[in-house]
Order: structure tokens, then sequence, then C-alpha cells
């Protein structure tokens, strides 16, 4: 039996440089992000791809020690291929679109996250953070991003027009003034607590356990989930496959539990053991004791400076929300930051950065909080209803749609949005104004590929198959009023479907007019 | 309502001898099956609103229970 701590992986060392600006002569750079971790490596590769010059700090000079964000959700994997690392996932990462949910010893249901065929990306891949970060670190390199390393945010001041920022590196410290300021630098964000802004939400009082264990398992990939395990008695567990013959344990401590204490290997070990059985040999690599919170700060921008990410929300990580709705908000600004760098935009395009992510983030703190309110209900009626719920799903399928394990994460609907133009005619189908595209086969392709950074036309062609004249700035792209694409976006004869260059949908007609479209791309960039 | 006064001595007799955490899950089982029955969610939740409205004066309409904190 082995049972040792410590990684199997040596992790990339990026090497601290000397930039110039040490110099002592305070220099100027367009956009600034801190934090390379998944949210700010996206921003800045997003930004970069999208022509902008982008300077990103970072104070350590390495990747994630532990498995962290794991669960690439669909809309995750679409935002990553469009910056291109799409193939990295995809060799590297675990697929998954099945979950089990088990109480006791017994199978309470199964449950399929993807059920149809005829898209590019599954539900989810598992994939240890350090790896995700370790792609978006080369990928952003090779486009030129400016990365700085072991460069430590000291503070910033607001100049109106623009964002002096202070930081401190190996070789000493230096100043420089950006004209936008992305904080991206996580929950504990330096640049949140530097302008003295505070969280807002709830903590919870249980105590969770987190390890990423190495060992030759059988267990099939997909997410299991135990409520009251019998090797878990009383408490919820949580196991997920990665790559590398990592599994990923997550067990509830309860509220009394001593985190310093709990995240020893003497106490973590047992727990392991009792839950994978006697006979399979395992090593430990991470550990990790934390409490959920579920907050936010109650501005996403303050004048130059936006938060995005962990630095801007915290929510439990069930449903893995976190990660995926950090790379949702990188997605969602990089492309409106550009148009309003490069001049196309009006003032509203980056306001409605908080009114679509905002809500976006209360969605996500609403499912996480309500998941885990029920794996960890209060004693009394809160109980009494989870257990009420889990024993009734054993014979009645009703009840299982109230057992909450998770709600896993699902691409914002921008409903609302002041960017979206209203609808004038009635649309079946599954898509919304304001959605993400969905995918389907396109041509050779995907359709999603098609959607590759700039505002898009789907139009379905009639009889004729002629394309419309005069798109505009618009890519035009046209396809056959039949077939999963047509299905899907309820394709008739002349539908046209606008989408902005974040993929989600802007507009939609049931007939091509070049002045409609023109005035939709307008109020898409904020400028009507 | 037909069989009132049946339905009202099944509810008790359904408790007798249970403790107050085994009457309580008695209870939820009995509500996530009825709720199931009346099937329209907007309507059980009406009828949770009617529920919280009729008993005790003091107590607060709206929120979900749980801590806050300024973290």
């Amino acid at each position: 039996m082995q049972e040792a701590t410590g990684p199997s992986r040596v992790h990339p060392v990026y090497p601290f440089r000397k930039p110039a600006d040490l110099d002592g002569r305070e220099r100027h750079y367009p956009v600034c992000v801190v934090g390379a971790g998944p949210v700010g490596l996206a921003a800045a590769i997003d930004l970069r791809l999208r022509g902008a010059d982008v300077l990103l700090v970072d104070e350590d000079d390495t990747v994630s020690a532990g498995s962290r964000l794991i669960c690439l959700a669909k809309r995750t994997l679409e935002i990553l291929a469009r910056l291109g690392v799409g193939p990295e996932l995809a060799a590297k990462g675990v697929v998954w679109n099945r979950g089990k949910v088990f109480h006791g010893e017994e199978l309470v249901y199964a449950f399929d996250l993807l059920p149809e065929e005829g898209h590019r990306w599954p539900a989810f891949i598992n994939i240890q953070q350090y790896y995700v970060e370790e792609y978006l670190v080369d990928r952003a390199r090779s486009l030129g991003v400016d990365l700085r390393w072991k460069t430590r945010l000291v503070g910033t001041e607001d100049l109106g027009d623009g964002v002096r920022v202070r930081v401190s590196t190996p070789a000493g410290g230096y100043s420089f003034t950006c004209d936008w300021l992305l904080a991206c630098d996580g929950v504990r964000s330096t640049v949140r607590d530097g302008m003295d802004l505070r969280f807002r939400g709830r903590s919870f009082p249980d105590r969770f356990l987190i390890a990423d264990v190495r060992m030759k398992a059988a267990f099939p990939a997909e997410r299991r989930f135990w409520f009251d395990p019998p090797f878990h008695a009383g408490r919820s567990a949580l196991l997920h496959k990665q790559p590398d013959d990592i599994w990923r344990i997550d067990l509830q401590l309860g509220p009394d539990a001593d985190p310093d204490e709990e995240a020893r290997p003497e106490r973590v070990l047992p727990r392991i053991r009792a839950m994978i059985g006697p006979d399979t040999p395992f090593d430990l690599e991470w550990v990790s004791v934390y409490t959920f919170r579920c907050r936010r700060l109650e501005r996403f921008r303050h004048g130059r400076t936006f938060f995005l990410g962990d630095a801007a929300h915290q929510v439990s990580p069930f449903g893995a929300r976190g990660g995926n709705g950090g790379i949702q908000d990188a997605d969602n600004l990089a492309w409106k930051l550009a148009e309003t760098i490069a001049g196309r935009a009006g003032a509203a395009l980056l306001d409605s950065y908080e009114a679509e992510r905002i809500p976006a983030a209360d969605e996500n703190i609403l499912n996480s909080s309500r998941s885990t309110d029920f794996m960890t209900p209060v004693v009394g009626a809160a109980e009494a209803f989870r257990d009420a719920a889990l024993s009734l799903s054993r014979r009645h399928a009703f009840a299982r749609s109230f057992v909450n394990s998770g709600r896993l994460s699902t691409p914002a609907l921008l409903a609302g949005s002041p960017l979206s133009t209203p609808d004038c005619a009635d649309f079946e189908g599954p898509m919304r104004q304001g959605a993400a595209a969905a995918d389907a086969p396109f041509g050779d392709g995907w359709w999603l590929d098609r959607l590759d950074g700039g505002f898009a036309l789907l139009h379905f062609t009639g009889r004729d198959g002629q394309p419309p004249a005069g798109p505009g700035e618009a890519a035009l792209h046209c396809a056959k009023p039949d077939g999963l694409l047509a299905s899907r976006y309820d394709g008739r004869p002349g539908t046209t479907w606008l989408f902005r260059p974040d993929q989600h949908v802007a507009a939609r007609w049931r007939s091509f007019d070049p002045a409609l479209v023109g005035a939709a791309v307008d109020r898409a960039r904020g400028r009507s | 309502m037909n069989r009132a006064d049946d339905i009202f001595a099944a509810l008790v007799e359904a408790h007798r001898e249970l403790d107050e955490a085994e009457s309580r899950r008695l209870d939820a089982r009995l509500i996530l099956l009825l709720a199931n029955e009346v099937g329209d969610g907007d309507r059980v939740l009406a009828l949770i609103r009617e529920a919280r409205a009729d008993g005790a004066g003091s107590v607060q309409s709206t929120g979900t229970p749980g801590k806050g904190d300024g973290g």
C-alpha cells in the first residue's frame, strides 16, 4: 500500500525578466490584466486576438498547484476553442456527460447533460487547472502578450482617464499607467482590497475537504455524488476523474472541523482509504480544506477598473460555476473593450458588462447557494425536506428533481440585454434572444468555428439559394433551411440571425434587411 | 372537501408514536407528494405563501433563512 503526499508532476516555471520599466521612467500601456489564472489569461488572449496590446502581471512564476477549476463546461470549451487551445484541451481532458447520484449505497438517479448529438464539445471536460493555465500561457506568449511574472500588484490609483499601477518585483518596484485595468486576481484580489471594496453575500458553516488522489481505479468517467455514503456517514462526497490517473475527491466535513487539522495527511488518508477500499494503492497529490462562500462585489466596474472571475464574485464549487462563470466574464468583456479601444463603440457598450454579467453572477450564486443549502441543511425543516426528497426519489421519479447535488454550469442567457434588438417575430425552438449560439455541424466542420471573433450573420436561403445583398461588415454565412442547424435556429427561408463577437445572439429576423442589420450592429456596439 | 374528517384523523394517526424528527420527515414526504399532485409549480409556490401568511403574524414574508455576512 502506497500512501505518500506530494506532486508527481513538475510544473513549468516562468522566469522573471527585468523589464525596461525599472529605469524609473513611467510608461503607459493600453490594457493591464492582473492575474495569470484562467480568467486573466483568457481575457489577455481574447484582447490580443482582437488587436489590443496587453500587459499581464502575476505575482507567481508558475501554474496552479492543484486541480481547482477541474470541470470545464461546454460553453467554456467553446470559448477556449475560439481562443486557440481547443486541440490541447481535447487531447488531454477527460470527457464526461453523465452523472450519478447515490443515497447511502443506492443509486438514486443518473443524468445525461448532453443527450443530443451534433455538438463539437461535450457537456464537460475534466482537466487540472494547471494544464489549462499552461496551455493558455503558451498561447498568450505566442500571440505577443507582455507576460510579467513575479510582479506583485502593490496598489492602484484612479487617474480619471486611466489607472496608475504600482508593482513590486525581485529586482525592485516600478509604476506605470494604463487606460484600462482588468482585475483577474482571484478571490483574494489585491486590486479589490487596495480599492477597499468588499464582497457581500453568505458564508456557509460547513467545511469541505478537496483532494487530488493518484490511483489506478476502474470508476467510469462520470460525476459521482453521494449523500450519506457508507464510507462517509452522514455527509456528502463527490468523485471526478481527471487525466493522468488523478481523481478529485470532495468530502463534506461538517461545521466543527478544524481546517488545519483536517488538511494533515494522517487525517486525510483514512478518509480516502474508506472511500476507495482497502486494496487500491494511491498517492495524495494535493489537499485543500475550505468553507463555501457565495458573495460578490456590488459593482464589477469602478471607473477604468473592471473585476472579473473570483475577484468579482465567489461561489461554492458544486455546480462548477466559479471558473466557468469567470471565463464567461472574460468572453463578455474582451470584445467590448477591444471595440472601445478601436473607437467603434458607444459608452453604453462597456456599461453593458455589468448589465450582463451581474445577473449571470447572481444566477450562479443563487444556484450554488441552493445546492449548498440542500447538501448542508440546518437541522429541522431543511433537513426533513432534504431527507424526504432523497427517500422518495427511490420510488418516485418526480422527487429526483428536488435532489440537488449541484446544478451544473450552463451558459448565461443575456435576457433583456441593452445590446439586444427585441424580436419582432415569433421563433420556435430552444434558441433565445441573448443566448450563446448553439453549435451544429456546418460544412465540413462546426458552426461555432465560423463565429471566430467578429459580428456574424447566419442567413437561411430561399428556394433560389441566393445570398442576400449588402450584409455590411458582419461576416455572412448562408445555410439551407433544412438540417440540424436549421432546426436549432428555426431556420425558415429568409430567417437571419445576427451574432455578437462573443457568439451571443444580438438580433434575429424572418427576412434579411441590411438597414435593420446595420441598426442592430450599432445597438450591439452601444451606439444607439 | 370530501372525507375531511377521515383525512384529518388519518393525518393525526400517521404521526402517532413518531418522535419530532420522524414526524417532520413524514410531513415533508407528504408535502412533496402533494406538491407533485398539484403539478403546477406556480400554484405550489402560491400555496406556500398562503400557508406562511396564515401563520404567526410576526413572520417575515420573504427571504430565505441563512446568515448574511459582509465578509
